[in-house]
């Protein structure tokens, strides 16, 4: 009999779905779904009570419709009521339909919660089992906060049936990872690492997989658990294909609760108990073992199963990486799968390799693979297989073989997908630059990707290209010449002429002795380039021919007469007009001397993490570059190009301080809003500015370690900017008091205004997301720390204080540092690489107030002390309450605020395009009412709101009067309070 | 954990939705298309491996799938999960489907989405498997039956629909297609 009659459906919901099958174009299928949609809801509003059968047909009916990709917009209610009701049916549709539509941000969630409510606590273990898994589908916070108490209790009490076990494992699971702050530890913890043991593999099945997540979180409470995954694993491993019974799958014991046994141990180090460790080792051989056995069925699914778990298991030696016996059989096993038939097996064998490849045991071993996976690129058919054979490439890559590599994957290169392509070249671009004997090869190497596959040729690719070759005079003479040949190819692509270009620029006099390239004949070919190249490109070369005038006098005229040209001086574009008026007049102008003093050339970049490998780093996701290579890079950089990181972190908070302008940007002089004319701040003198300003007086220490050109000579310096380019690192010595306030935290503060949700804070290492919600005068805000990094963050410890007044009596903040661990270690409070941690903030508005709190925080990475303070975003403006009003009561309340103090008005020019839809929603954002068909002039805008706070409400209108002619607006705020009036007056004008 | 699973046709028709992750419904949409994209091009015998669509995570994520006969079933991962295991997975939850159908058919999945839920609802909870055995999910899927019986006072009638449309729309003999050792059977539909 089949479990599911067929009959038992509805035959409305048939009828229905059969219309929309029959439909014969679209048209019809969404005026038959209207004509649905119309119907139900007329049903819904109806005065007829409908009964429980008519709700679950429609509700069925809409998700169907929902499933067609139509929004669905009601019906919530209805699904709601179903959920209270004694039929299981119409209860489980009830459900069904709120776990797909209704998201964690539906205000339905308290109705929801009480029936959930109900049905746990009703005992009826289907009832409970369907609330438990509408809590564990939507798992929103409000569900969490309400039941995270419960589920523990109902997961360990003894007299709880198994599925409701299994269920209340995974809903668990389910809110810890939503809201681990909620989730306390306690008695129960011990308990459920014993459901290993349990007897119903299926509650060991749900339960591992919480235990799993607990472990990654809190290792050091859960560490029991290793003895128990390994005799539970011992166990599976060593029974009989039969005895397991209904949890062998095609004559494999347990293949899912096997894996999960063993990606459980990958929390932790390999086990000290010698009794343990024995037992785990003969497991691990055993599966290998099993591994070259014949195959109990010819079938695909049993072959599945057990490689599942011999993928497990070789993940598990790897992550151990302590038996080089176990290592070299792994390795063999995974060099057999290699050349296997089955696609799957080809793909994840490589993708293990990968990880092989960065263990020292088993690294050589790998490398015997070669020429398999040379093969593999080359003749895959399938472009996840060969992507995976080029990142094992790029692992086993090392000095002895970058040169095989490096060209295989360039020539690779010319048919790979396009998919891959950028990440292809980012790899080979710091192949060629780790494992370069000689620069000759390297300098080589990227012409060569630049002529293959020029597109896909990011910015850092060639600024890198460029940084070593100023650094390394040896290789200099050897670009130049290469350099000049390329750009002799009848199509080249502007990423050569750009990096042409510049190395001509600085290095053309070392082969100008030679007549076949001789200056003109090198200013000539770089011209005939000119008028193909997009506008930055020109202006680099407009540089590059001044750069001429000053190393070949003989050029003078010619190049001269080129910028003369009108298509030059006259250039409709800005920059390159700017340039062509500028550089001319310095060639006609300064003497010689002059000259070659402003176009000295290039000093060396400071030595600094290839970029590169940063992007790729981003490009593949934290984590995805593991730790040892990224330290491998930095030591083989440094070793060969002394490109060594030098203070990172500190030039991390370094680049973060000066973040906004784009150093890069500037050091290209290619901004456009910056005329180079009126650029005497230098990017590094800005940066002395902001430091500075952030009150460490240190100008003369940092404008030491300046290199000389970035800080005297913006105008011509040309350097190959680095979009991380890394300023000089801050003072080593970062005391433990409270840092004062970023400098940019104002103009921070000033982006959410507006908004309530975004990134306030970013660096290289930490970033700081937002949401806040507020009502009344309270309000709520999630900060959201993410390490960036591969690195754990210690002792992160954040504090809140409101600065001056506010603190003493006007705004209560009272804090709950949440993180991770807190229950347990308040102490050492952690944040792992790549992890996040929250903390909610509660803000109460007592009256009004103009400063913003600070949060501060600190933490230590890699031993240094972090310390930074930024603004908290907390506004008056997000205490609005919005107000709806008629003209008439408008005017006359604006009227009734004629005091002078009480009216506050800025008249500014815009900083940004003047759209009304923009502006709208701007002031939208800002929390007061919007009101339309206000002021006569329809050009203009008027608001209205009134403050929250404890202990007063402040009415407040707006009249914002834009004027597109002249980009100004006049912005008047009229509130019953002057305060209120000038600080929102203040805080709106850095908004348009 | 499991992100998503996706079941379409061989069109790019949904046939059954379920994220373990909040997305906006239009978000919700555009994944199904994108992934239909990715997958509907690659051939049958390539690995059943690829990354994720840019829209539901990118490389962090793996789409994990299996085509059987029309439909793809698309489970959406994150890298804690097994690869093969997920693969093993699709398969038990396409073989506890043929179980509680018999002979499953992608008609079954259109006229009958609730229950289809129900039964993912046995394997997959909240992006975290549940169950594995089969024989459990399906004495799980009877239970609920048996208690919808005794509710009772549902109209047969349907039964009658649903034969109807499956005659109507079958200008081909249905075909049997091997599966493992499964057979699903399977009409061949015009698309709508």
């Amino acid at each position: 009999m089949p479990a599911v009659s067929k009959g038992d459906g509805m035959r409305g919901l048939a009828v229905f779905i059969s219309d929309i099958r029959n439909c014969k174009s679209k048209e019809a299928e969404i005026k038959r779904i209207n004509k649905e949609l119309a119907n139900i809801r007329s049903k819904f509003k109806g005065d007829k009570a409908l009964d429980g059968y008519s709700k679950k047909k429609y509700v069925c009916k809409l998700l169907f419709i929902f499933l067609l990709g139509h929004d669905i917009d009601f019906g919530h209610m209805e699904a709601v009521n179903l959920l209270s009701s004694n039929k299981y049916t119409e209860k489980q549709i009830g459900y069904l339909f709120i776990s797909v539509l209704v998201n964690s941000n539906s205000e339905l969630i308290r109705l929801i919660n009480n029936a959930i409510k109900n049905d746990l606590s009703s005992r009826n273990p289907t009832f409970m089992c369907l609330a438990l898994h509408c809590i564990a589908n939507v798992g929103s916070r409000e569900m969490a906060e309400a039941f995270a108490g419960e589920i523990p209790r109902i997961l360990v009490a003894g007299d709880t049936m198994d599925s409701v076990k299994q269920s209340a494992a995974l809903c668990l699971l389910r809110l810890y990872k939503t809201s681990p702050d909620l989730v306390l530890m306690g008695e129960w913890t011990s308990r459920v690492v014993h459901l290993l043991n349990d007897q119903h593999m299926g509650v060991v099945t749900a339960a591992i997989s919480l235990i799993t997540c607990l472990s990654q979180k809190n290792p050091d409470e859960f560490k029991t658990c290793v003895s128990l995954a390994v005799s539970r694993l011992s166990r599976i491993v060593s029974s009989a294909s039969t005895d397991l019974q209904d949890y062998t799958y095609y004559f494999v014991p347990a293949p899912w609760l096997s894996c999960k046994l063993l990606r459980l141990l990958q929390c932790y180090p390999p086990p000290e108990d010698g009794a343990v460790k024995g037992r785990l080792v003969e497991c691990l051989e055993t599966i290998l073992n099993k591994a070259q056995e014949p195959p109990k069925s010819k079938k695909v699914q049993h072959s599945n199963a057990k490689n599942a778990i011999l993928f497990e298991a070789i993940s598990l030696i790897i992550h151990y990486d302590s038996e080089p016996n176990l290592l070299v059989r792994a390795c063999n096993q995974l060099g057999q799968f290699l050349q296997h038939r089955e696609t799957n097996l080809r793909y994840l064998a490589l993708e293990s390799m990968c990880t092989l490849a960065s263990s020292e045991f088993s690294h050589e071993a790998v490398k015997t693979h070669i020429e398999t996976v040379i093969n593999a690129l080359k003749t895959e058919r399938d472009v996840s297989v060969r992507q995976r054979a080029a990142d094992l490439l790029y692992a086993m890559c090392d000095r002895s073989n970058a040169k095989q590599i490096v060209a295989e994957m360039l020539s690779y290169l010319d048919t790979a997908d396009y998919s891959i392509r950028e990440e292809m070249v980012l790899k080979v671009a710091i192949l060629a630059e780790k494992y370069a004997v000689d620069y000759s090869w390297y300098v080589d190497t990227i012409l060569n990707l630049i002529r293959i596959a020029g597109d896909y040729v990011s910015e850092e690719v060639w600024y890198r290209v460029i940084q070593i070759v100023i650094n390394r005079d040896d290789v200099q003479g050897y670009a130049a010449k290469t350099v000049f040949e390329a750009l002799q190819a009848p199509a080249c692509h502007e990423n050569m002429v750009k990096v042409g270009g510049y190395i001509l620029g600085e290095f053309g006099n070392l082969i100008a002795g030679d007549p076949r390239s001789s200056p003109l004949v090198q200013f000539n070919l770089l011209h005939s380039k000119f008028h193909l190249c997009s506008v930055p490109t020109r202006a680099l070369l407009l540089s590059a021919y001044i750069k001429f005038i000053n190393l070949f006098p003989e050029t003078k005229s010619t190049i001269q007469e080129v910028l003369r040209s009108d298509s030059q001086i006259r250039n409709s574009d800005v920059e390159l007009q700017q340039r062509a008026v500028e550089y001319l007049k310095l060639s006609s102008i300064a003497s010689t001397d002059v000259l070659a003093t402003v176009l000295e050339e290039m000093p060396p970049f400071p030595e600094r993490e290839s970029s590169i490998l940063a992007k790729l780093k981003k490009k593949k996701g934290p984590g995805a570059v593991s730790v040892n290579e990224l330290e491998e890079g930095k030591r083989e950089g440094g070793e060969l190009n002394g490109g060594g990181e030098r203070g990172g972190d500190n030039s991390a908070i370094a680049a973060s301080n000066a973040s906004t302008p784009s150093p890069s940007a500037d050091l290209l002089g290619l901004r456009t809003g910056l005329p180079v004319s009126a650029a005497p701040p230098s990017a590094g003198s800005l940066l002395v500015d902001v430091f500075s300003e952030a009150g460490v007086n240190d100008d003369g220490f940092l404008r030491d370690l300046e290199p000389p050109t970035e800080s005297s000579d913006s105008l011509l310096a040309e350097g190959p900017g680095d979009s991380d380019s890394t300023p000089p690192p801050p003072p080593s010595v970062v005391s433990e008091e409270p840092a004062p306030p970023l400098p940019e935290s104002d103009e921070l503060l000033n982006k959410f205004v507006c908004k309530n949700n975004g990134v306030l804070f970013e660096n290289q290492l930490l970033q700081i997301g937002i949401k806040s919600e507020y009502r009344q005068n309270l309000g709520r805000m999630y900060l959201f720390y993410g390490n960036k990094t591969s690195v754990q963050f210690l002792t992160f410890t954040t504090t809140v204080t409101c600065p001056g007044e506010l603190q003493s009596h006007i705004l209560h903040i009272y804090t709950c540092i949440i993180q991770l661990n807190v229950q347990a270690k308040p102490v050492e409070p952690l944040i792992e690489g790549g992890a996040q941690v929250q903390q909610v903030i509660n803000i109460e508005s007592l009256t009004d107030f103009c400063d913003a709190p600070l949060l501060n925080i600190k933490f230590r990475y890699g031993g240094a002390l972090q310390n930074l303070t930024l603004k908290l975003p907390v506004t008056i403006n997000k205490f609005f309450q919005p107000t709806e009003m008629a003209s008439h009561d408008f005017f006359q309340r604006w009227k009734q605020l004629s005091q002078p103090q009480q009216e506050a008005q800025k008249i500014f020019k815009a900083n940004n395009a003047m759209d009304t839809e923009v502006l709208k929603a701007k002031l939208l954002g800002l929390g007061m009412a919007l009101l339309e068909n206000v002021d006569p002039n329809p050009e203009n805008f008027v608001c209205a709101g009134v403050i929250q706070s404890k202990a007063q409400q402040v009415g407040s209108l707006l009249r914002l009067e834009p004027n597109a002619h002249a980009q100004m607006y006049r912005l008047t705020v009229r509130s019953s309070k002057d305060t209120v009036s000038k600080r929102l007056c203040e805080l709106l004008a850095e908004q348009f | 954990m499991i992100k998503a699973i996706l079941i379409f046709n061989n069109h790019g028709k949904p046939r059954l939705i379920r994220f373990y992750q909040y997305f906006a419904e239009d978000m919700q949409q555009q994944i199904i298309r994108e992934t239909f994209h990715l997958v509907s091009k690659r051939d049958d015998n390539v690995c059943n491996f690829l990354e994720g669509g840019s829209l539901i995570g990118g490389s962090d994520y793996k789409l994990i799938y299996r085509h059987y006969a029309t439909l793809y079933f698309v489970f959406c991962v994150d890298s804690s999960e097994s690869e093969l295991g997920i693969l093993d997975l699709i398969q038990v939850f396409v073989e506890t489907l043929d179980k509680c159908f018999e002979n499953v058919c992608e008609l079954d999945l259109i006229f009958h989405m609730d229950k289809v839920h129900n039964i993912l609802q046995e394997v997959v909870m909240g992006g975290m498997v549940l169950e594995t055995n089969m024989n459990e999910i399906v004495a799980q899927v009877e239970l609920q039956n048996r208690m919808e019986k005794s509710e009772g006072g549902l109209s047969a009638a349907p039964a009658r629909a649903v034969s109807a449309v499956k005659n109507m729309n079958l200008p081909e003999i249905p075909r049997n297609i091997n599966i493992g050792d499964i057979n699903i059977k399977v009409p061949s539909l015009s698309p709508f």
